[in-house]
C-alpha cells in the first residue's frame, strides 16, 4: 500500500460498512480517551450537541396588518438602561448587546483590553471575570461590570467601588452547579498573585459562595454589597439557565436590579464536556421561563422598578439579537462570538492549530494555554500575536453589525425601538422550539402544551 | 479626608453626639444607610461629618453589614450583637464587637482588625486577603474559608470544614476544630492547641520549626493571648498532592 485516503461515507456504505448511530466515529474516539488517559475530556466552549435555538424562530415581517417602518429614513432606537429600580447610577447601554463575564487569567490581559476597548466604542459595557479586575480592562472600559464569584479570586472593595455594576455569580450555562479551573500552565506570576495562590499550580474554583446558601442570605449579600456602595451601583444576579422560572424569582426577591441568565450553549474557559453538554437547558427554553418570573412579579418592563433580563448562551448574529429580544430579554450578553471577533479560531493561524492538534473553526482548548490566535493564553509571546487596538476595532465592527441587523429586523416589523419586539412577531419552524418559545408553529395558531 | 473637619455637633438637631472624645452613633435612630456612609466618610443629610474620632455604635441590635465596608484609619465600637457580614471588607479600620457576631464577620477583609468580644457565626473571615481577625469565643463552621492572606485568632474552637481551601494567611485556634479542617488547603498556616476532630483532603499535621513558633507567638500576642505556650500548638497545612490533577487521587476529590 503506497497511498492511503480517508474513505468517504459512500465509499464505506458501498462496501457494507454501516457506522452506528450509537457509536459513531466521535463517540468512539471519547471513550479510546478515556480508557488511555483515566481522565475525563476538559475542554473550552459550551455545548456543541445541536439544541432548538434561534434559528428555529422567525419573524413575521408587517405588511398588510402592520406597518413597517422605512429602513435608514424612520428611527429604531437601541439604547437599554440597566439596573434602574435601586441604583444611585443605572447603567445606561447604546445598544442592547453586552460583553459577558470572561476571566483575566483564562484572557489575556491584551484581550481583556480589547473586549473593553471594543464595548466602549460601541456603547456598551463589558464584565470581568474569575480573576479580578485588571487596571487595562478597567482603563479601556466605559461601563465595566465587576464579577463576584465564589472563589472571590482578586476580590477587592477598591475594585468593587471603581465598578459600575455588580454581578453576584451563582453559576453560567455552560456548567450550573459547578465552580471552575484553570489549569496550572496558564497561572504564570501575575495571574497567581492576582488569585493569591502559587504560581503554576492548578486552581479550582468553588461552585457554592463561601459566606452566604440560598436565597435568604443572598438578601443579605446583595444589602452588604449596596452598603458597601453606598447604594449607587446596579446588583446583578447571573444564573446558569437550569430552573430559571424559580431561579429568576428568587434572584428578585433576592433584591437582584438585572438578572442574567445564561443558556447551556453559553462558553467556558475550562470544564469537563461531560457537564458542558449534559447539564442546563438551552437559552431558547430559558427566555420564556425567565420572562413569565418577572412578568408575575410584575417586574417586567414595568418602568421605573423594572428589573431588567440579559440573556447570554449563543447568541451570534443580530437575528439572534432580535429574537431575545422578542421573547422578552432586555439586553443579550456575548462571549464565544467576542473572542470570534477579536480574532479566535482565525484560519490565518491554520498550521498552528494543526499543530497542537486542532483546526481553524475547532479550536476549544482553552484551558491548556497555547491558543494560537494569542486570545486565551498567558503565554508572553502567543499573546503578542494579538494586538488589542485592532482587535477591539473588530468587535465594536461586529457590535454594529449586531445591532444595525437587529434594528433591520424590528423595522420590518414596525417597531421604533428593538425592545418593542414581542412574541406575537415570532413563529416557530419546528414544535420542540413552538413549545419551548410559546411561540405558535408557522402557518399554525398551535402553540404546543397551550391548549387549543 | 481634607473635606471632612471636626465640627461642634448639635445633638438635639442631628441625632448624634458625642461622648468624651467619641462619636455616637445609634442604630436605634439612624437608617443602617446613613451610619455606614458617615463610616465611609461621606455627607450624610441631617449629621455632622464625620472626621477621624473613635465612633462608637448603639443599638446594633443583630442589624446586618454594620461598619461594612470601611476604608480608612476609623476606631469604631459596635455596642451589641451584630448580624451577618459585620465589618466586611474592612480596609484600615479597627473594629470591636462588644458581643457575637453572625454570618461573614470581617468577610473579605483587606487590612486593620476586626475584634468580636463574643462568639462568631459561620464562615467567619471568609476569603479576607489582610489584617488581623480576633474571634474571643467560638466561631462556627466554615471559619476561615477562602482565607487570602488574613490572619484570625479564635479564642474557643471552631467548627467543621474550617480553612476550606484556605489560601494564604494564618489561622490560630486555641480550643479544638470541627471536621474536615482545612480541606483542600493551599499554602495557609492552621495552628491548632486542641483537637481535631479530622483533617480534610489534602491537610497534613506537619513540625513546628522555629520560625512557626515565633510566628505563632506574634500572632498570639497581636490578639491578647501572649500568655499561651506556642509549643503546646500543633500546625496544619497543605500536603500538596492535590496541586495538580493526577487520577490516582480521584478518590480524593
Amino acid at each position: 500500500m503506497t497511498q492511503q485516503t480517508d474513505p468517504t461515507p459512500d465509499h464505506l456504505a458501498q462496501r457494507g460498512l454501516r457506522p452506528s448511530a450509537t457509536f459513531d466515529a466521535a463517540t468512539i474516539h471519547d471513550i479510546q480517551r478515556a480508557a488511555a488517559t483515566g481522565v475525563y475530556d476538559i475542554r473550552g466552549g459550551g455545548a456543541k450537541r445541536p439544541v432548538p435555538h434561534f434559528d428555529d424562530l422567525l419573524f413575521l415581517g408587517a405588511s398588510m396588518s402592520r406597518y413597517p417602518l422605512e429602513g435608514y429614513r424612520e428611527r429604531c432606537d437601541t439604547d437599554v438602561t440597566l439596573g434602574g429600580r435601586n441604583a444611585t447610577y443605572p447603567l445606561r447601554l447604546a445598544i442592547p448587546v453586552t460583553i459577558a463575564g470572561m476571566s483575566f487569567g483564562a484572557l489575556s490581559g491584551r484581550a481583556k483590553e480589547a473586549l473593553g476597548r471594543g464595548a466602549s466604542e460601541a456603547g456598551t459595557s463589558t464584565t470581568t471575570g474569575d480573576g479580578g479586575m485588571t487596571p487595562e480592562e478597567r482603563g479601556e472600559s466605559k461601563h465595566l461590570v465587576y464579577q463576584y464569584l465564589p472563589s472571590r479570586y482578586g476580590m477587592n472593595p477598591d475594585d468593587l467601588r471603581k465598578a459600575d455594576a455588580i454581578e453576584i455569580v451563582l453559576g453560567q450555562g455552560a456548567k450550573p452547579g459547578g465552580g471552575g479551573m484553570l489549569l496550572g500552565q496558564k497561572i504564570n506570576e501575575r495571574v497567581a498573585r492576582m488569585r493569591t495562590l502559587p504560581q503554576g499550580i492548578d486552581q479550582r474554583s468553588a461552585c457554592r459562595h463561601p459566606d452566604w446558601t440560598g436565597p435568604d442570605d443572598l438578601t443579605i449579600k446583595i444589602a452588604e454589597l449596596r452598603e458597601i456602595t453606598d447604594g449607587e451601583k446596579p446588583i446583578y444576579v447571573k444564573v446558569g439557565a437550569s430552573r430559571p422560572y424559580y431561579d429568576v424569582k428568587l434572584a428578585v426577591h433576592a433584591g437582584a436590579d438585572v438578572v442574567v441568565v445564561d443558556g447551556m450553549q453559553g462558553g467556558t474557559a475550562a470544564t469537563q464536556d461531560v457537564f458542558i453538554e449534559n447539564v442546563g437547558i438551552p437559552t431558547l427554553a430559558a427566555i420564556p421561563q425567565a420572562v413569565r418570573a418577572l412578568q408575575e412579579l410584575g417586574v417586567h418592563r414595568s418602568g421605573a422598578d423594572a428589573v431588567q433580563l440579559v440573556v447570554s448562551g449563543g447568541i451570534r448574529t443580530g437575528a439572534d439579537v432580535a429574537k431575545a429580544l422578542a421573547l422578552g430579554a432586555d439586553a443579550v450578553a456575548i462571549g464565544t462570538a467576542a473572542l470570534i471577533a477579536l480574532g479566535d479560531n482565525d484560519p490565518r493561524w491554520q498550521a498552528d492549530y494543526e499543530a497542537i492538534g486542532s483546526s481553524a473553526g475547532y479550536y476549544d482548548d482553552y484551558q491548556d494555554g497555547r491558543d494560537p490566535a494569542g486570545i486565551s493564553t498567558q503565554d508572553p509571546e502567543l499573546q503578542l500575536r494579538f494586538d488589542p487596538v485592532e482587535g477591539g476595532r473588530r468587535l465594536a465592527n461586529y457590535l454594529r453589525v449586531l445591532t444595525m441587523e437587529a434594528q433591520t429586523i424590528a423595522r420590518a416589523c414596525g417597531k421604533s425601538h428593538v425592545t418593542h419586539l414581542e412574541p406575537e412577531d415570532l413563529v416557530a419552524l419546528t414544535i420542540e422550539a413552538a413549545a419551548m418559545a410559546g411561540v405558535p408553529l408557522a402557518g399554525t395558531s398551535w402553540i404546543p402544551g397551550q391548549g387549543f | 479626608m481634607d473635606a471632612l473637619s471636626t465640627e461642634t455637633i448639635d445633638s438635639e438637631t442631628v441625632g448624634t453626639e458625642t461622648v468624651g472624645t467619641a462619636r455616637e452613633l445609634d442604630l436605634a435612630t439612624t437608617p443602617l444607610r446613613s451610619l455606614n456612609g458617615l463610616l465611609h466618610g461621606r455627607e450624610v443629610e441631617g449629621h455632622a461629618p464625620l472626621a477621624d474620632e473613635p465612633v462608637v455604635i448603639r443599638n446594633p441590635r443583630g442589624a446586618h453589614s454594620v461598619a461594612a465596608g470601611l476604608d480608612r484609619p476609623l476606631q469604631v465600637t459596635i455596642d451589641g450583637h451584630v448580624g451577618y457580614y459585620a465589618a466586611g471588607m474592612n480596609q484600615r479600620a479597627d473594629v470591636v464587637i462588644e458581643g457575637n457576631a453572625g454570618v461573614g464577620v470581617a468577610e473579605n477583609m483587606m487590612s486593620g482588625s476586626v475584634v468580636v468580644k463574643g462568639n462568631a457565626s459561620q464562615s467567619a473571615g471568609a476569603t479576607a486577603h489582610g489584617g488581623l481577625l480576633v474571634v474571643e469565643g467560638d466561631a462556627a463552621a466554615r471559619c476561615g474559608i477562602s482565607m487570602k492572606g488574613v490572619d484570625i485568632v479564635v479564642g474557643g474552637s471552631i467548627g467543621h470544614m474550617s480553612a476550606f481551601m484556605a489560601q494564604a494567611g494564618r489561622l490560630v485556634v486555641r480550643g479544638d476544630a470541627g471536621e474536615a479542617l482545612g480541606d483542600s488547603i493551599y499554602e495557609a498556616r492552621l495552628y491548632v492547641r486542641g483537637t481535631v476532630a479530622s483533617l480534610g483532603a489534602d491537610c497534613v499535621s506537619k513540625e513546628m520549626r522555629a520560625e512557626h513558633l515565633e510566628e505563632l507567638a506574634t500572632l498570639l500576642k497581636a490578639a491578647g493571648f501572649e500568655d499561651d505556650d506556642p509549643a503546646s500548638y500543633t500546625r496544619y497545612g497543605s500536603a500538596r498532592s492535590l496541586y495538580h490533577f493526577h487520577v490516582d487521587n480521584a478518590s480524593a476529590y
